[in-house]
């Protein structure tokens, strides 16, 4: 008991896991209180390139529980355990991760449609994940969201111009009601999309038509952020280019800021500024997208990599492939230590004791290489596997 | 053959897709300018605008006889209903036990008052069969109403709010259900001696919104999982609008299908309890009553039974054939 | 007709020729469905062969007709609504549509087998694994219970499910994604058959996964000499694995080529299109090249080559007049062995 700050210390992380980002960005937390100052703060505007979303030690528990009429939990399912990262205002962030890796349900927390187990979600200094009522609409104004199946985000009974024109009903504020048609005309235009669509219905229309007219929803509230959660993995390739160039449009357009989750390495690479990479609920590793791509320093994240098939069969001869063994374990009962140990070829004994901190690997710090990124190994070191 | 069926061009949308199709392919997709809505596309959009679901499923009970058929009958029951003295000059109540006890009936004399014969107190048969059909669809119609309501109700707030409220009316629901419907109607009627149409209804309501509940609750927990309406939530839509406009809708069309059918049980339900002397009183008028007394003299007189007793399998032979035919329309999956 | 079936004299690394008959030969087929109010065209006259240890992949986008075309050559397409109004499908030089059923049925399984892109659907949720492996020795061999369980444990063991023994019993919601798509492999892989039929083997599994269950594939299939038909929409994929490719669109062939000439030199726009329009992972691109429009309607294919909408190159002879699957040659008139190419221009597209 010789250091009670040190205990008090040990006492306060014990259950929430910590994911120590040394040079994440300070955050300057608003000091709002009233709903007229959150407001205030939300209207601010931000600089490009001046951090817009900041996410600390982001947890989701799912308690697993049993019984129907007492239930009593279980354990719980670790979607997200400790996730921090910065979205800079006018960049495109790419997630990429496995099924399961909790890719997911980092968007619907970032979109306050779930409720944080703990930590925090900066949008401008105030943190969302505690706001409600007025202010948290006032937010969902400014983030927005395009859904992955272009099948079941649209109310299938509700016309073109109801689904996009909705957004103006929920926030009248932004749109006076005589001015709503044309401004879903507009919108419609903007997507690509024929205005005199604008009575049809959902079905009349084909996957990447449906994407635009999600895509038009949720610009209709002229937000800054956008999130998309695997926002063409259900479209044909040749129609998957047309909205990922679309997207790319709009953002210089409007000046958005996108969060882009995906399986597809291929896409996010061509779409983000940076990437993360996500492992069970935690980010393995960060950084621009030559970093990632080319400089991968994470041993799941190499692997990942070379398990993409190139469309070039000149490749497949010489190129080395790091195949994993097994399968993702479940998020309800994760390795300890470092969740990856369980297919990792570099693994040992530490690996198994040691959780390793997202942080920019000692051996690379201070070194002016692509390598010097953030990445959650405790023997992370360089390998270029798609180029090899 | 998924490939081909998940697209959304088959189907019964297929003309209007087409003219999508059509009308899109000016468009491209690095200059997302649409196309100056020339005469060619802009003639088939206006043509083909409206082609909501309920639409297409409207259009698909048009073509479907057996709806042709019970519709029809159910709108003719309805007038009947309504306006029975456009049917009938006699009066049901009308005794006449000199000239008419028990005559037989006179199949070729249309509408009048001998058609059906008489009963054993002398009153015009068909007079009553048409009267009768008052009582019936009031009770269909109202409990239908009833259930449709408070049933439905109570399934979308356990289904859609989950949790502790769920579990608690879900048990409410399962006690209810546990309930033998004639059983437990007999019970609750017994409780009252002046049984009116009205409280008949009430009685059955009372038991029957179970399963409207049931169903309900089931559609709208599939529904509530739609992104749809988590994107509605995403835009800061409240509750009541998210429940109005996003999941009522889509959770409605099995609740009507069950509730087309049902309607025909409650009319079956209502005249066994009249016929076991717990549902409807004389002087009402109920198919039956009728049956009831009809069948004392049943022997001899076949045709006091035959009537009223036809009258009531076709009128909850139509509401059940009406049911089906929604049912193919609405939720093919159902089948 | 002048369409030509060159595929099967392209090279391959594994193919052993064993004669003139390919292992399976599709000659101008074409499937349709009746629809309430349409005729859906989904198959209009495809023409390709697989010979043994060779692997063709069939490339082309929802609604291209790969899937269809797949399901008629198992016999497993819904008829009625499905009708083959025309072609052949030979395997081994006996066309399969004309086989009485019983006959036909007796190849189905034995020696064609296929694997589906969702093996939880696949799979019967209330029979344990092994009882679902097991059932096809004691229907095809006539085997007991004992030896059949016995078999579905070393089939477990060939795929590398880890602990088979203790986890033949269990049943297929206890397997995981990769896992199960294994246990569809031993499966199909039962009974030894000469061809697979891979229908998006691996679309709904994860990258990691998806590697370890295609190198899975082509090791037993070399092993066993088989030939395989792989359909997918995955450009990636196919070059990993194919040895020949067919890429369809509006339920017609309109490219063949062996796999490293078709990514070198695509002889259709369709096809470079399609090349063009993917990211990739080893560079960073600037704005896509995207095909314009969307794919056809098959109850309304448009007249003369199908992809005339959406074609750059689109010329009034597009409009009009069906292009064949004609022999690509080199400039020089040398024979491209494999190579056809469906459209007018396909000199300018290869050569300019």
């Amino acid at each position: 008991m010789a250091d009670p700050a040190k205990k008090d210390e040990a006492a306060g992380r014990k259950d929430v896991p910590q994911d120590a980002v040394p040079n994440l960005t300070k955050v300057e937390v608003a000091e709002a209180t009233t709903i007229a100052e959150v407001e205030t703060v939300l209207d601010a505007p931000v600089e490009r390139g001046e951090p817009i979303l900041q996410v600390r030690n982001l947890v989701k528990h799912f308690p697993l529980t049993q019984g129907i009429l007492f239930r009593r939990q279980i354990g719980a399912v670790k979607a997200v355990d400790g996730l921090s990262f910065d979205l800079y205002q006018g960049e495109t962030l790419g997630i990429v991760g496995e099924s399961g890796c909790g890719k997911s349900t980092v968007a619907k927390l970032l979109m306050t449609l779930e409720t944080a187990t703990a930590g925090e979600v900066f949008y401008k200094g105030q943190d969302i994940t505690k706001l409600s009522g007025r202010a948290l609409k006032a937010v969902r104004r400014n983030i927005q969201m395009v859904f992955q199946d272009p099948y079941t985000s649209l109310n299938p009974r509700m016309t073109v111009g109801d689904i996009i024109g909705e957004p103006f009903e929920i926030h009248p504020e932004v749109a006076p009601k005589g001015d709503r048609r044309r401004k879903v005309r507009d919108l419609l235009d903007v997507v690509g999309l024929n205005p005199e669509y604008i009575n049809r219905y959902p079905h009349q229309f084909s996957g990447g038509q449906r994407q635009r007219i999600g895509i038009a929803r949720g610009l209709a509230l002229n937000p800054e952020i956008i999130i998309c959660d695997e926002p063409v993995s259900a479209l044909d390739v040749s129609v998957q280019a047309q909205v990922i160039n679309l997207m790319e449009k709009l953002q210089d357009e409007f000046n958005l800021s996108y969060i882009f989750i995906a399986h597809d390495l291929s896409i996010v690479r061509h779409i983000s500024d940076r990437v993360g990479v996500m492992y069970l609920g935690k980010m393995a590793e960060i950084g621009t997208d030559t970093e990632i791509y080319d400089h991968p320093t994470h041993p799941y994240t190499q692997a990942l990599l070379s398990a993409v098939p190139v469309p070039d069969p000149a490749a497949r001869e010489g190129r080395e492939r790091i195949i994993l063994v097994g399968d993702v374990p479940s998020p309800a009962n994760p390795p300890s230590g470092c969740r990856f140990r369980t297919r990792c070829w570099k693994a040992e004994d530490k690996c198994a004791k040691e959780v390793p901190l997202l942080a920019i690997p000692q051996r690379f710090v201070g070194a002016n290489t692509p390598a010097a990124h953030e990445s959650a190994c405790h023997f992370a070191e360089e390998k270029d596997v798609v180029h090899a | 053959m998924p490939e081909i069926y998940d697209s959304p061009q088959s189907g019964p949308g297929t003309r209007a897709s087409n003219a999508a199709l059509a009308a899109n392919r000016g468009e491209s997709p690095t200059s997302p300018k649409a196309p100056a809505a020339g005469p060619g596309p802009a003639d088939t959009v206006r043509d083909e605008q409206v082609r909501s679901l309920w639409g297409d499923a409207w259009r698909d009970l048009r073509r479907n006889p057996y709806f042709v058929i019970s519709s029809l009958l159910v709108v003719l029951l309805l007038f009947i209903a309504v306006f029975p003295s456009w049917f009938t000059s006699a009066d049901p109540r009308d005794t006449d036990l000199t000239n008419h006890f028990l005559t037989k009936p006179e199949l070729g004399s249309f509408f009048t008052a001998d058609w059906f014969g008489y009963d054993n107190q002398g009153r015009s048969i068909y007079a009553r069969v048409i009267y009768g059909t008052r009582a019936s669809i009031q009770v269909g119609v109202g409990v239908t109403v009833l259930v449709t309501i408070f049933g439905g109700l109570m399934g979308m707030l356990a289904g859609y709010f989950g949790g502790w409220l769920d579990a608690l009316l879900s048990r409410v629901t399962d006690v209810f259900f546990g309930i033998p419907f004639l059983l437990g109607a007999l019970v609750v009627l017994n409780a009252f001696t002046d049984r009116t149409v009205s409280v008949v209804i009430g009685a059955l309501a009372f038991l029957g919104w179970t399963q409207i509940a049931r169903v309900m609750r089931a559609a709208v927990i599939t529904t509530k999982q739609a992104d749809y309406v988590v994107a509605a939530k995403a835009l800061g839509a409240g509750t009541g609008r998210i429940l109005a406009k996003h999941i009522l809708p889509n959770a409605m069309a099995p609740v009507i299908v069950v509730a087309t059918i049902a309607l025909g049980g409650y009319i079956s339900a209502e005249a066994t309890l009249s016929y076991l002397g717990m549902g409807l009183a004389e002087p009402t008028i109920s198919w039956g009553i009728d049956i009831s007394t009809a069948s004392k003299v049943v022997r001899n007189n076949p045709h006091a039974l035959f009537f009223p007793a036809g009258m009531l399998t076709l009128t909850v032979f139509a509401f059940i054939m009406l049911g089906d035919a929604v049912r193919d329309a609405l939720d093919p999956k159902l089948r | 007709m002048t369409t030509i079936d060159k595929t099967a004299s392209a090279p391959s690394r594994r193919i052993e020729d064993d004669g003139d008959t390919p292992l399976l030969d599709v000659r101008d087929l074409h499937v349709e469905f009746k629809t309430r109010d349409s005729l859906v065209k989904a198959v209009n006259g495809v023409s390709y062969s697989v010979r043994a240890g060779e692997t063709l992949a069939v490339l082309g986008e929802s609604g291209s007709g790969k899937s269809v075309t797949a399901q008629a050559i198992m016999g497993i397409l819904d008829m009625p609504p499905g009708r083959i109004p025309h072609g052949e499908i030979r395997f081994r030089g006996k066309d399969m549509l004309a086989m009485p059923n019983d006959e036909r049925r007796k190849l189905r399984g034995r020696k064609i087998a296929m694997i589906f892109q969702d093996a939880l659907s696949s799979l019967n949720p209330v029979l344990s694994v092994g009882y679902q492996l097991g059932e096809m020795f004691r229907v095809h061999e006539g085997l007991s219970r004992k030896a059949a369980k016995a078999k579905s444990i070393d089939l477990m063991d060939r795929v590398r499910i880890p602990a088979a023994r203790e986890r033949v019993n269990d049943y297929p919601h206890q397997f995981s994604g990769g896992m199960r798509q294994r246990i569809m492999i031993a499966m199909a892989m039962a009974l030894e058959p000469d061809l697979i039929i891979a229908d998006e083997p691996t679309t709904a599994l994860d990258v990691t996964v998806q590697a370890q269950v295609m190198e899975l594939l082509a090791e037993l299939q070399a092993e066993y000499n088989m030939g395989l038909i792989l359909i997918t929409h995955d450009l990636g994929v196919v070059a990993d694995v194919a040895d020949k490719i067919a890429v369809m669109y509006a339920g017609r062939i309109v490219e063949t080529a062996p796999v490293h000439e078709l990514y070198k030199r695509p002889a259709h726009p369709y096809t470079r299109g399609l090349l063009d329009s993917i990211p990739r992972l080893d560079q960073k691109g600037q704005e896509l090249y995207a095909i314009k429009g969307l794919p056809p309607n098959l109850t309304q294919i448009p007249p003369g080559c199908a992809f005339n909408p959406r074609c750059p190159k689109a010329d009034d002879i597009c409009r009009t007049e069906v292009p064949l699957l004609l022999s690509v040659t080199e400039r020089d008139g040398t024979d491209l062995p494999g190579r056809g190419s469906a459209c007018h221009f396909w000199k300018e597209t290869i050569h300019g």
